[in-house]
């Protein structure tokens, strides 16, 4: 009875772990040979080996430990916020075009500045602690929030939102019933951009503050530190695992929950 | 008369697409609607669900002008695909509409499973719209359609995207469940259709639609594919109703 099965057309899904892994196993490699050859001084780059071996004691660490979780945290507060106001300010926007038009001008002014600019100027404002991480995090998640929450409502079928309206379903129940789930997928995808984004801030405001508690903290400190080299790498190291697990966590539940959304699309977005 | 359609005309952006379309439906009525495409006749029917409100004349439904979509009344459009949520299951599809009538639960799961098994779809409850054939899915809208229990049920082109052993599964299935009192309206571009379902048969001229025939079908209530269509009286009146289709000018135009 399942007339469309995209997966069958895909690489299989342990084919695609192993060609992945493949990558990481050459670079690891590279980055051996260049530390051990001599190639690269081993201050600057230390081989993959003791990168990844001081990744792994960091786990033990409770310093840095503090400091993982103080990212975490600053991440998890700014993303929820930057959803929970992003959602609904594009529902908003999305379902009354008055409103779309008379806002586009602000936003368009807005949009193009970089976040990452914007930590001087929010530093001088809030000082820094875990109030400029958090709002510089909002500022930047929320973009992508509110732009696939407003693109997800265009792409909404008006059949399916007409069908409603002939069984009697008020404007507000037909967006609650049809324009929200409709959109969810491209809410979904708007979420996992601003993961990421949201990591990004994370990190960059603690860098760039300098003090304060956070993974960037870590980095922005082991660099000064005598031969900080390996802890600044170890820290990247579990940035990017960071970043990576977000993204897989998320990923997955994309496909669970909207396992329609790819049946109808033939699994292209 | 159940539902009265008075001089009703409306245009877009300067295309004229309905113009003193007239038409009375009585009570339990099946009203097939037929005509060339881009006559007006899903125009119409947006109108009568009031969907959209026709810029002259007035329809009335029950003695009340519908302003707004009214009451107890069901649309099966042609695209199930897109009227059918896909996040909902094929039962949970169904029992939707009951909500908004404020039915409890159990009793909108028992409504829903009794509609999808008048429909044939008895196994189907927990499968997805997307899971199924098309024929299956506009089985699922009528289903829902059904189990709303409307007054007036509307049809557009309903089986217009199906292929055609299915197109006389469907039409047949609407032959077997109408009753109750429902009031049916069908548009549809197909002449046989027309005549095989219908109570009586409106032919829409080219547009801008008007009615330029109000045909009573003299067959017997109960039909079924391969007799009904081979009756003198089947035959005679699809010819009727294709030359008023095919010649489709209104009087005034007609040279």
């Amino acid at each position: 009875m399942t007339s469309r099965n995209p997966a069958s057309r895909r690489p299989s899904r342990i084919g695609k772990w192993l060609r992945g892994l493949a990558g990481l196993v050459v670079l690891g490699l590279l980055s051996e040979i260049l530390g051990r050859a001599g190639i690269v001084h081993r201050d600057f780059l230390p081989p993959a080996s003791t990168i990844l071996g001081r990744a792994v004691s960091l786990a033990g660490d409770g310093y840095f430990l503090t400091n993982l979780w103080s990212t975490i945290k600053a991440w998890a507060i700014g993303l929820a916020i930057a959803v929970g106001g992003g959602v609904p300010v594009g529902l908003l926007l999305g379902s009354v075009p008055v409103l779309n038009t008379a806002v586009r001008a602000v936003v368009e002014f807005l949009r193009p500045i970089p976040s990452v600019a914007l930590i001087p100027l929010v530093s001088l404002i809030l000082g820094s602690g875990q109030t400029t991480e958090v709002t510089l995090i909002v500022y930047a998640a929320a973009w992508p929030v509110l732009f696939n929450t407003i693109y997800g409502l265009q792409d909404v079928d008006p059949v399916a939102k007409e069908t409603m309206r002939t069984f009697g379903f008020g404007r507000l129940a037909v967006i609650w019933r049809v324009s929200l789930p409709s959109a969810a997928p491209f809410i979904a995808t708007g979420v996992r951009l601003a993961a990421a984004i949201a990591l990004i801030l994370a990190v960059g405001t603690e860098i760039l503050s300098g003090f304060g508690q956070g993974l960037g903290t870590f980095i922005a400190q082991a660099q000064q530190s005598i031969d900080g080299t390996k802890d600044v790498l170890a820290g990247t190291v579990w940035t990017g695992a960071l970043g990576l697990l977000v993204n897989v966590v998320l990923v997955q539940g994309e496909r669970r929950l909207f396992r329609w959304h790819h049946a109808q699309t033939g699994g292209r977005s | 008369m159940m539902l009265e359609i008075e001089m009703v005309g409306h245009s877009y952006a300067g295309h004229t697409a309905l113009q003193d379309v007239n038409l009375e439906v009585a009570g339990g009525e099946l009203l097939s609607i037929v005509g060339p495409s881009g006559c007006g006749k899903s125009t119409l029917l947006r109108c009568i669900a009031g969907l959209i409100r026709p810029a002259q004349g007035r329809v009335v439904l029950n003695g009340a002008q519908i302003d707004d979509v009214p009451d107890n009344l069901a649309v099966v459009f042609q695209d199930y695909s897109r009227s059918l949520l896909p996040w909902l299951s094929v039962r949970d599809n169904v029992a939707l509409p009951l909500r908004r009538r404020g039915k409890p639960k159990a009793e909108r799961r028992a409504a829903a499973e009794a509609a999808l098994a008048t429909v044939g779809l008895s196994g189907a409850d927990g499968m997805y719209p997307w899971q199924l054939s098309g024929g299956m899915q506009q089985r699922v809208s009528i289903a829902r359609a059904l189990a709303y229990r409307p007054a007036l049920l509307l049809m557009d082109e309903p089986f217009g995207s199906v292929d055609a052993q299915t197109r006389e599964d469907l039409e047949d299935l609407i032959l077997q469940v109408r009753g109750d009192g429902m009031t049916i309206l069908l548009v549809t571009h197909d002449i046989d259709e027309s005549v095989y379902v219908g109570d009586r048969v409106a032919v829409l001229s080219r547009a801008p639609g008007t009615v330029i025939a109000d045909l009573q079908v003299d067959l017997p209530a109960k039909r079924d594919q391969i007799t009904t269509r081979e009756l003198p009286e089947f035959v005679h009146l699809r010819a009727e109703v294709g030359r008023l289709v095919r010649g489709g000018a209104p009087a005034s135009q007609a040279s």
